[in-house]
């Protein structure tokens, strides 16, 4: 049963097109994994998905509902919750605040403050300080408890790995088979390949805005890989 | 001795009134990096709105509002969302042009449907009586009620920022509106009511302001100075330096006014400067980055 | 777009700046220009001084492009340095003899140097900040002007006619002689912009304006460069309030100071394109085209002004100019620089 389906998506900034006819589907529970350089289109393609980047599709289906023209504030009230590159917490709201921001279309679900304080137990130590003054590994906690707050159907996760240092990176990846757990499916963006071939059920390899490559991480050669994802 | 006394009081009685208009341009620019040029000529307008009313119902200027502020309340978001929501974005000239256009489109309908006539708001013995602490020195009730209905407006904006649903939407899409939008947050319908919300405080700014003085078309410009003087003084980003900054403006006022009555509104805009010179930044900054 | 990435090798290149529209432009403006010169010896006096006007409105105008538009400073305030021009005329003519043509120079280059107090004010806020904080000075020269019995007071003063008469004997010589000057000053506040923007610190205001961040680490003294902007374009607007006064024969504070002056130049901008140089020519011949038969709908026509000039911001930031060039890629002035690549084939 597909949770999304993507078929020959194309994305413009302005002039400029990043993405050339892509096309993805995620069955439900299924982590799948994005991976290729720097540039190559899986950012612009989780921006897209959530609607922050103009785009066009054959196909651009969430459970069924497409989803093409519709607001980023109306996505995410349907179920996709996205963890941004850079963690983009708010600095004028403190750690818990950014946790309760992330329920504010109110949806139901299991996640509440507590569950999420349960998952990350260093944050609600931390819960009164302004979001931004916290290490980088802590903000990324904050920015995936704040997703899970919206009781998403699915996850979309941009570059969680990014700046982080390899012991806060396992951490943070520790955390996801419990959210698996519940049936939420995952789309990981990743330049970090070993964590991404570890955590993912199927993997896509993104080049230059189009998909290079694509199968379960079992079946691909590192060489296939590495042509995928470098090109020539 | 005494008379400097009363000069100094009346000035922060004064100074109420204009940490009212100030507490409205301060939220602009604290959620949308908004300067509204036209606030000025929207307390005005919310002054003309409520003599209208008030000639058509009869109600005193207070009761007045029960009308005025939902009235300049659907004026703002509609303002916001029909043509300011189109100027934001990171180049300063849209934003500044318009509300400039828009300044001279408001006073000159103003003044082609109401004419440059002085206009009062009449609210009765209000008006005059006042409370005398010592010989000498009075404190007019009306003044009284400004300045505790400024407190008021602060207080209540506090609360609002910092503990209610729409406080934390309003401070989390002034941070970052792209990430606002990925928690659910309509930006745009936000914006909308810190207008909405904006243009309410300044119906009743614009409702005491015609009570206590004459008001025509063409006063607006300097309201916004006085409110844009406040803000800075009081430092940007914090709701009760904005307070302190509306007193020490209007102190400084009346300090000036004893000295010689054309030095008034001169003596606001030295001080305004003298703080700009030492304390740049206002006299309680909020450390942001903008 | 041709693709000139395979198989084509660049040869040479030529930095190229004219443009074939730039070289009949120059050559219309020149034959322009010679019909105004000898405009004194055939008009009439009110198209002498209609022309004195629309020279004297084109010139704030570009000096208001060149801080809003190129400097990226919006100021909201430059009519503190119209009246501050205007006053030091009557000061110096007045109290210290100075010949009237020759004080218009003066008047703005010691307004230049009273500019350099007002810098340190007003650069201390930024932004939209920094446009009110200008309107406020100028506010302050308004309230405080009013207060100095020997320029006046509140109501003002003449111009004494003995320095009237010493500009000419008869008033045609004074009407040629004025026209002159107001046609000296516009050539060559466009010229100079022209050429400042041609230059290498027309260049590093490019960039500032594009990314003051960008710049910054390309070693561009952003400060500098904005300060050395605010200074030149008080200069300018002060000589040519000097200039204004001059024609008007009288001053006083709420015609110095009046914001409206602002109001007039920022629509002739908006309107006709901001950070061009044909933008503020344009406007200003709109501006005057609509203001001849409208001015007597006072009002009415100040809210089309002012309708206009948002309706121009929303749908075409880039004003009536800017549409032009877009769709003709006309330049009259051209500050681009073009790359001209020769190819081998």
């Amino acid at each position: 049963m597909s949770v999304l389906e993507i078929e020959n998506m194309t994305a413009f900034y302005s002039d400029f097109q990043a993405l050339f006819g892509v096309s993805l589907n995620i069955k439900k529970g299924e982590t799948v994994a994005a991976i290729g350089a720097n540039g190559a289109g899986k950012s612009t393609f989780l921006r897209s998905i959530t609607g922050l980047v103009k785009n066009n599709a054959d196909t651009f289906l969430y459970n069924g509902e497409t989803l093409t023209g519709k607001v980023a504030s109306d996505i995410v009230g349907l179920g996709i919750a996205m963890v941004p590159e850079g963690r983009k917490l708010f600095p004028s709201l403190s750690v818990e605040e950014n946790l309760i921001i992330g329920a504010y279309q109110q949806r139901p679900g299991n996640w509440t403050l507590d569950r999420v304080y349960q998952m990350f137990p260093k944050l609600e130590q931390r819960k009164d300080i302004a979001g931004t003054a916290l290490s980088g590994g802590e903000q990324q906690m904050v920015a995936i408890g704040r997703a899970l707050m919206s009781n998403p159907d699915m996850l979309l996760c941009d570059e969680l790995s990014l700046g982080l240092a390899p012991i806060i990176i396992k951490d943070i990846y520790s955390a996801l088979p419990s959210i698996k757990a519940e049936g939420v499916s995952l789309l990981v963006v990743e330049q970090d390949i070993n964590q991404a071939l570890e955590i993912a059920d199927r993997i896509y390899c993104f080049q230059e805005g189009r998909i290079s490559l694509t199968g379960k991480p079992e079946d691909l050669t590192k060489d296939q890989i590495a042509t995928a994802y470098f090109g020539r | 001795m005494i008379e400097w006394a009363n000069t100094i009081v009346q000035g922060i009685l004064t100074g109420g009134l204009y940490a009212m208009f100030a507490a409205g341009l301060a939220i602009i620019f604290g959620v949308m990096r908004l300067v509204n040029i036209t606030h000025g000529d929207l307390i005005v307008l919310a002054a003309f709105i409520a003599m209208v009313v008030i000639e058509t119902t009869g109600f005193n200027p207070f009761l007045s509002l029960i009308i005025v502020l939902p009235i300049m309340f659907v004026i703002g978001y509609m303002l916001q969302r029909g043509i300011l929501n189109y100027t934001l974005g990171d180049d300063l000239l849209p934003p500044l042009l318009v509300t400039f256009g828009l300044s001279i489109v408001i006073q000159n309908v103003l003044l082609e449907v109401f004419s440059a006539d002085s206009q009062r708001l009449k609210a009765g013995a209000i008006e005059t009586s006042s409370i005398q602490l010592v010989d000498g020195l009075s404190i007019g009730i009306f003044p009284l009620i400004t300045l505790v209905t400024a407190i008021a407006m602060i207080v209540g904006l506090q609360q609002l920022f910092n503990l209610t649903r729409l406080g934390r939407a309003f401070r989390a899409t002034s941070d970052d509106a792209t990430t606002a939008q990925l928690m659910g947050i309509n930006h745009k319908h936000i914006f909308g009511l810190a207008m909405g919300l904006a243009l309410g405080l300044v119906a009743i700014a614009g409702v005491l302001m015609a009570v206590r003085s004459n008001f025509d078309p063409s006063i607006g410009p300097t309201k916004l100075l006085y409110a844009f003087e406040a803000v800075i003084i009081g430092g940007l980003g914090s709701l009760w330096g904005t307070l302190v900054g509306g007193i020490i403006l209007g102190v400084a006022q009346n300090i000036g006014a004893k000295i010689d009555p054309g030095w008034q509104i001169l003596a606001g805009h030295i001080a305004f400067l003298i703080v700009l010179v030492f304390k740049p930044n206002g006299l309680f900054p909020r450390t942001r980055d903008d | 777009m041709t693709d000139y990435s395979e198989n084509t090798n660049v040869t040479s290149y030529k930095v190229v700046r004219s443009t074939p529209a730039s070289r009949i432009g120059s050559v219309i403006g020149f034959i322009l220009f010679i019909i105004l010169v000898s405009l004194p010896n055939w008009g009439d006096r009110a198209t002498i001084r209609l022309f004195v006007e629309i020279f004297y409105i084109l010139s704030l105008a570009q000096m208001w492009n060149l801080l809003a538009g190129y400097g990226g400073l919006v100021s909201v305030g430059q009519q503190a340095f119209i009246g501050l021009g205007g006053y030091m005329l009557f000061i110096i003519t007045i109290n210290f003899g100075f010949g009237a043509i020759w004080a218009i120079p003066l008047s703005g280059i010691i307004c230049a140097f009273i500019s350099l107090p007002i810098a340190f004010l007003v650069f201390r806020l930024r932004g939209h900040y920094f446009a009110i904080g200008t309107w406020v000075v100028a506010e302050v020269f308004l309230l405080g002007f009013a207060q100095i019995p020997s320029l006046g007071g509140g109501s003002g003063k003449s111009l004494p006619i003995a320095i009237v008469k010493s500009i000419s004997d008869t008033r045609a010589g004074r009407d040629a002689a004025i026209y002159w000057t107001a046609l000296f000053v516009v050539v060559s506040t466009i010229a100079i912009v022209y050429l400042l923007l041609r230059s290498r610190h027309g260049l590093a205001l490019t960039a500032i304006r594009d990314s003051e961040e960008a710049s910054n680490s390309l070693g561009v003294d952003n400060f500098k460069a904005k300060l050395l902007v605010y200074i030149f374009a008080a200069f300018g607007t002060a000589a040519i309030g000097a200039l204004i006064f001059l024609t008007k024969l009288r001053i006083s504070p709420s015609a110095a100071f009046d914001i409206n002056w602002t109001t007039t130049v920022i629509f002739i901008v908006v309107i006709g394109g901001i950070g061009t140089i044909e933008g503020p020519i344009l406007g200003t011949i709109i501006y005057f085209l609509l203001r001849e038969p409208l001015s007597d709908f006072g009002t009415w026509y100040l809210i089309l002004l002012g309708a206009t000039a948002v309706i121009v911001m929303l749908k075409a930031p880039q004003g009536i100019w800017g549409i032009i060039t877009h769709r003709f890629d006309l330049r009259f002035f051209p500050v681009q620089r073009r790359l001209h690549l020769k190819l081998d084939e």
